[in-house]
C-alpha cells in the first residue's frame, strides 16, 4: 500500500503568494526584506483572514510549525513565525506577525488549524504572547504560578552567567566554579523580588483541574459515575514522564487533557547560549532514540544559513551517503522500539520488546564503532560528518553473553541490511500482525480522519496512517533522497492498527534505501567525509533565519534557527513531532475505554525528551 | 554466594576461634551477624526496582534489563510499576523542577528498606542541562542517594556496576547497628520534605533563607551550604 508522490519543485513560495495576497489584503501584507530573511509580514489584525486564505485558496493546508522570536534590541518586538506547507509537497511558506513586547497579543489561529493549539500555548508559556480566541490558554511546559516567560531575552535563569558561551569561568583561563556557590540557596532557584513565602499558595496543581472536570466537583462525594483520573507522570505506559488528566464516565473517556513539561529541560534557552556547534550534542537528547537523525535536521538548518555566506561548501557526496545510512538505520531502531512498546501497552509485556531490543543492539554496535557512542552519537557536522566509517568493528566487551569480535564494518552492515534486519521485520510481521492481542485491541481504535490529521498538524506515521502520503523526504527532499528509489508508505484507516502496520511498511522502505546506499558507500570509500575550509569547530554563520526539516521516524522534525551573525543563535526552536502529534490525542481517545488510551498513545509513539524539550 | 568458604569467612566472627582444619565447613558467629548476613543475602539478590524512566538514561536502563545485559542475573528483573512494591528507585534521567515533586512523593511512598540509584550525569548533578531554569542540579538535593553512576548515558555495563555496588552496600548493613540505616532504628523514620511549586521550586527546608532574603534584598548574601 504505497503511493508515488510527485517531487516538488524548488521555487520559493514567497514571491507568487505575495502577489496573490497583496491584491486582496493590500498593505496588510508585505515582504520581509531583512537580510537573510524570507516570508511575508502580516498585520496582526488580518492574520486570521490571511491564514484562512492561504489555507483555502492557495492550498497551504498544513501548519508545520508556529513559534515566537524575541527581537529585543533589534526592533524590540516579538514575532510569531508560521511555516505553512502543502500536503501535496513543496517548500514552506513563511508568515510572520509582530507584536510589541509589552502586553504582547496576537489573534489565535486555532480556528484555522487545530494544530496551532499547543504551539500557541508554548509561545504564551515561554514568550508571553497572549493569543486572543485561544480556547485554553494555559501554561504548557511550566506550571501555573511560574515567574515570568523564560525565553524572553531579558529573562535570566538562576545560574545565569553570561549571554553567550563559552563562559569566562570555564574557558580559556577561568577558575572553574560550581554555579551552586554563587547562589544563596545553593540550588538552581531564583525568586522574584518581594516574594513572601508565608503568604504564598501554590496553584500549580489546582490549575490543572480547573477546567477539565467538566463542571464536576471532584472534592464532593465520589458516588458519581464520572471520575477524574490523573494518569502519570509515573506510569508504566506513558512512555516517560507524560501525564494525562482524564475525565471518565464509567470506563468511557469524556475528556482528556495532556499535561507535559515534566521533562522540560530548557533546550531552547540553553541553545541560545551555546555556540552553533555546541548545540549538536544537545540535539541528540531531543528524541533520544533517534539521535542521528536529529543531528541531521540541525545540520541542515545551519548549513542552509551558512549557504547565505561566501565561504560555504556543501557536504561531500560520501558525507550525504553516510548521513542517509545513519538516518535510515535510526528509523529502523525507532520503529522496532515503537512496536515493542506498543505491544507492552497492549499487554504483551516485554517479550516483543526483547526481540526489538536485540535488533537494536546490533545497530547500536555499528553506531558505537563509528561515532563512539551507543546512543548520544553527536556525529553530524556542518558540511559533513565527524568521522569516517571505520574499517573494522572491534568489541572488547567480554561479558559472558557478548562475543568478543573483530569484523569488517562494511561486511557487517551488508549482513545486517540484507539478512538480519529484513528477517527480523518479517518475524515481527508474522508474529504480531495477525495476533489476536493486536487485532482485537487495535482495529478501529483511536481513529483519526484525514481532514483532522492535517488540521491538527499530525506528522510522520500518524499522518500517513490517516491517508496522507506526506513525507518530507519526498515533499521537500534533502540530502540525497531525491536520487533514491523508495515509496512513501501510506495507510487509510487512521486507527492504531494502521499506525502499527505503517511502521512495518516504513522499515521495509528503509531497508530498500539502505540497500541502495550500501554500494554508494563502497564506491565512495576513501573520499572526504567533510567539506569546507572553515574547519569543523568554528563555522561561520551569517545573519538570517532558516528552517531545516527532516522526516524523523516520529514525523517532521524542524529546526528554526535565527542568527545575528555571531557565535550563537538568537533563536533556536525545535518543531518536535512528538509534541505536536499529541494535539490530536484527545480527539482520538474520546469515546474509547480508558484501557485504550495507552494503546492510542503507544501508537502515536512519543518520546518525552522531544515533547517537553 | 557461589563460593561456600568465602561465605563462611564472611560470616565467621574473628574473635571466636575455630580449628584451622574446620574452617572450610564451620563458622562460629553471633546471632546479629548471622541474621544480618542471611537477611542481607536475601535482600541483595531480590531487589525490585521501580518502573520509572525519566529521560534518555531510561532507554539504557531498559537495554540493561533486556536480553543482552540481562539484569535478571542479579535478581533485579521484577520491575514494579508501584512504589509500594519497590525497593530501589533508579533515577534515570534529568530531574526537572516540575518532576521533582512527584519523585519525592514516590520516594516517600516506597516502603523501607529503600535505596536510590542516581543514573547519569543529570541525576547525579544536573548534567548537560544544569543551567536550565527548570532543571534540578542533582536529585540528591531532595532525597538521599546510595549509588551514583556517572555517564551520559551510562552504558549498561556501568549501570550493572552501579547495581553491584548497591549489593555491596546492602551486604555491609547491619541489623544490630541501628545507626547504620534509618529503618533499623527506633520509631518511624523521617519522610523526605516535599518541595512546592511556587514562582520557582520552593524547598521548605530552606524557608529561613527565603525569609531572610526577602527581608534583606539589598545586602549581598552569603552562599549557603550546598547540600542543605
Ligand atoms: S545524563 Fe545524559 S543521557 Fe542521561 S538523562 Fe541526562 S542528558 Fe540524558
Amino acid at each position: 500500500m504505497t503511493e508515488q508522490v510527485p517531487t516538488a519543485d524548488t521555487v520559493t513560495p514567497t514571491g507568487e503568494t505575495l502577489n496573490v495576497l497583496h491584491k486582496r489584503f493590500k498593505k496588510a501584507v508585505r515582504q520581509d526584506d531583512r537580510d537573510g530573511y524570507d516570508g511575508i509580514l502580516i498585520d496582526p489584525a488580518r492574520l486570521v483572514e490571511v491564514a484562512t486564505a492561504a489555507r483555502d485558496e492557495l492550498g497551504y493546508d498544513y501548519l508545520a510549525s508556529a513559534t515566537a522570536v524575541d527581537y529585543l534590541g533589534k526592533g524590540d518586538h516579538l514575532e510569531m513565525v508560521y511555516h505553512l506547507c502543502r500536503t501535496s509537497g513543496g517548500p514552506a511558506l513563511v508568515l510572520k506577525a509582530q507584536t510589541p513586547r509589552e502586553n504582547a497579543e496576537l489573534p489565535s489561529l486555532t480556528g484555522v488549524w487545530s494544530g496551532a493549539d499547543f504551539q500557541e500555548r508554548e509561545a504564551w508559556d515561554l514568550m508571553g504572547i497572549r493569543f486572543t480566541g485561544h480556547p485554553n490558554l494555559k501554561r504548557i511546559l511550566l506550571w501555573e504560578g511560574f515567574d515570568g516567560h523564560p525565553l524572553r531575552k531579558d529573562w535570566r535563569e538562576a545560574y545565569y552567567e553570561a549571554d553567550q558561551k563559552p563562559f569566562d569561568s570555564r574557558w580559556p583561563d577561568g577558575h572553574v566554579r560550581r554555579a551552586e556557590q554563587d547562589n544563596p540557596y545553593g540550588k538552581n532557584v531564583r525568586y522574584p523580588d518581594g516574594f513572601v513565602l508565608d503568604e504564598y499558595q501554590s496553584t500549580a496543581e489546582d490549575a490543572l483541574y480547573a477546567d477539565v472536570a467538566l463542571g464536576l466537583d471532584v472534592s464532593a462525594d465520589l458516588a458519581t459515575e464520572r471520575v477524574v483520573v490523573s494518569m502519570g507522570p509515573q506510569h508504566p505506559s506513558t512512555h516517560g514522564v507524560f501525564r494525562m488528566i482524564v475525565t471518565l464516565d464509567g470506563e468511557r473517556i469524556e475528556a482528556l487533557e495532556p499535561v507535559m513539561g515534566y521533562l522540560h529541560r530548557n533546550h531552547e534557552k540553553i541553545g541560545e547560549r551555546n555556540t552553533f556547534l555546541q548545540n549538536m550534542p544537545y540535539t541528540d537528547r531531543l528524541d533520544y532514540i533517534c539521535s542521528l537523525s536529529n543531528n541531521l535536521g540541525y545540520a541542515l538548518a545551519v548549513e542552509r544559513l551558512m549557504s547565505l555566506g561566501s565561504r560555504y561548501e556543501p557536504p561531500t557526496y560520501r558525507a550525504e551517503a553516510i548521513r542517509v545510512l545513519m538516518a535510515e538505520l535510526t528509523r529502523i531502531v525507532n520503529h522496532m522500539w515503537a512496536i515493542g512498546f506498543l505491544l507492552n501497552d497492549l499487554g504483551a509485556f516485554f517479550t516483543p520488546m526483547m526481540y526489538a531490543v536485540t535488533e537494536r543492539e546490533l545497530i547500536l554496535d555499528f553506531f558505537e564503532a563509528t561515532t563512539g557512542s551507543r546512543m548520544m552519537c553527536n556525529y553530524m557536522r556542518f558540511g559533513g560528518v565527524a568521522h569516517d566509517i571505520p574499517d573494522r568493528m572491534r568489541s572488547e566487551a567480554s561479558l559472558i553473553n557478548d562475543r568478543v569480535r573483530d569484523e569488517n564494518t562494511m561486511e557487517y552492515l551488508h549482513k545486517l541490511i540484507n539478512e538480519r534486519l529484513p528477517r527480523a521485520i518479517d518475524q515481527f510481521d508474522e508474529y504480531l500482525t495477525t495476533s489476536e492481542i493486536v487485532t482485537n485491541r487495535c482495529i478501529g481504535v483511536g481513529v483519526l480522519s484525514t481532514a483532522d490529521a492535517i488540521a491538527a498538524s499530525a506528522a510522520g506515521p500518524v499522518l500517513r496512517a490517516s491517508g496522507v502520503p506526506y513525507d518530507v523526504r519526498r515533499a521537500d527532499p534533502y540530502s540525497i533522497y531525491a536520487d533514491l528509489d523508495f515509496d512513501v508508505a501510506v495507510r487509510y484507516h487512521g486507527d492504531v492498527y494502521d499506525r502499527y502496520l505503517i511502521r512495518l511498511d516504513e522499515m521495509r522502505q528503509s531497508i530498500r534505501i539502505l540497500k541502495q546506499v550500501w554500494p554508494l558507500l563502497m564506491d565512495t570509500g576513501g573520499q572526504p567525509f567533510f567539506a569546507g575550509r572553515g574547519g569543523i569547530y568554528s563555522p561561520r554563520v551569517p545573519a538570517g533565519e532558516s528552517y531545516g526539516r527532516v522526516e524523523n521516524p516520529k514525523g517532521e522534525l524542524g529546526y528554526y534557527v535565527v542568527s545575528d551573525g555571531g557565535q550563537n543563535p538568537r533563536r533556536y526552536h525545535v518543531r518536535a513531532p512528538s509534541f505536536i502529534n499529541l494535539t490530536a490525542l484527545e480527539q482520538m481517545c474520546k469515546g474509547h475505554k480508558v484501557a485504550d488510551v495507552v494503546a492510542i498513545l503507544g501508537s502515536i509513539d512519543i518520546v518525552l525528551g522531544e515533547t517537553d524539550r | 554466594m557461589t563460593n561456600n568458604s568465602d561465605f563462611l569467612k564472611e560470616l565467621h566472627d574473628p574473635e571466636l576461634p575455630v580449628p584451622d582444619d574446620m574452617r572450610s565447613s564451620v563458622a562460629v558467629t553471633n546471632l546479629d551477624k548471622l541474621m544480618s548476613t542471611v537477611y542481607n543475602w536475601g535482600r541483595r539478590n531480590s531487589i525490585w526496582p521501580m518502573a520509572f524512566g525519566l529521560a534518555c538514561c531510561a532507554i539504557e536502563m531498559i537495554a540493561t534489563a533486556a536480553s543482552r545485559y540481562d539484569q535478571a542475573r542479579f535478581g533485579m528483573e521484577v520491575i514494579r510499576a508501584s512504589p509500594r512494591q519497590s525497593d530501589l528507585m533508579l533515577v534515570s534521567g534529568t530531574v526537572t523542577k516540575k518532576m521533582v515533586v512527584p519523585i519525592v512523593r514516590l520516594y516517600n511512598q516506597m516502603p523501607e528498606p529503600k535505596y536510590v540509584l542516581a543514573m547519569g550525569a543529570c541525576a547525579c548533578g544536573g548534567g548537560p542541562f544544569k543551567d536550565g531554569y527548570n532543571v534540578v542540579g542533582g536529585i540528591d538535593k531532595y532525597i538521599p542517594v546510595d549509588v551514583y553512576v556517572p555517564g551520559c548515558p551510562p552504558t549498561p555495563q556501568a549501570l550493572l556496576h552501579g547495581l553491584i555496588m548497591l549489593q555491596k552496600k546492602i551486604d555491609g548493613q547491619s541489623l544490630s547497628n541501628r545507626n547504620s540505616v534509618p529503618w533499623y532504628g527506633r520509631g518511624p523514620s523521617d519522610e523526605a520534605t516535599m518541595p512546592v511549586l511556587g514562582p520557582d521550586i520552593i524547598d521548605p527546608r530552606q524557608a529561613h533563607i527565603l525569609r531572610r532574603q526577602a527581608g534583606a534584598t539589598e545586602q549581598p548574601s552569603e552562599p549557603a551550604d550546598t547540600d542543605a
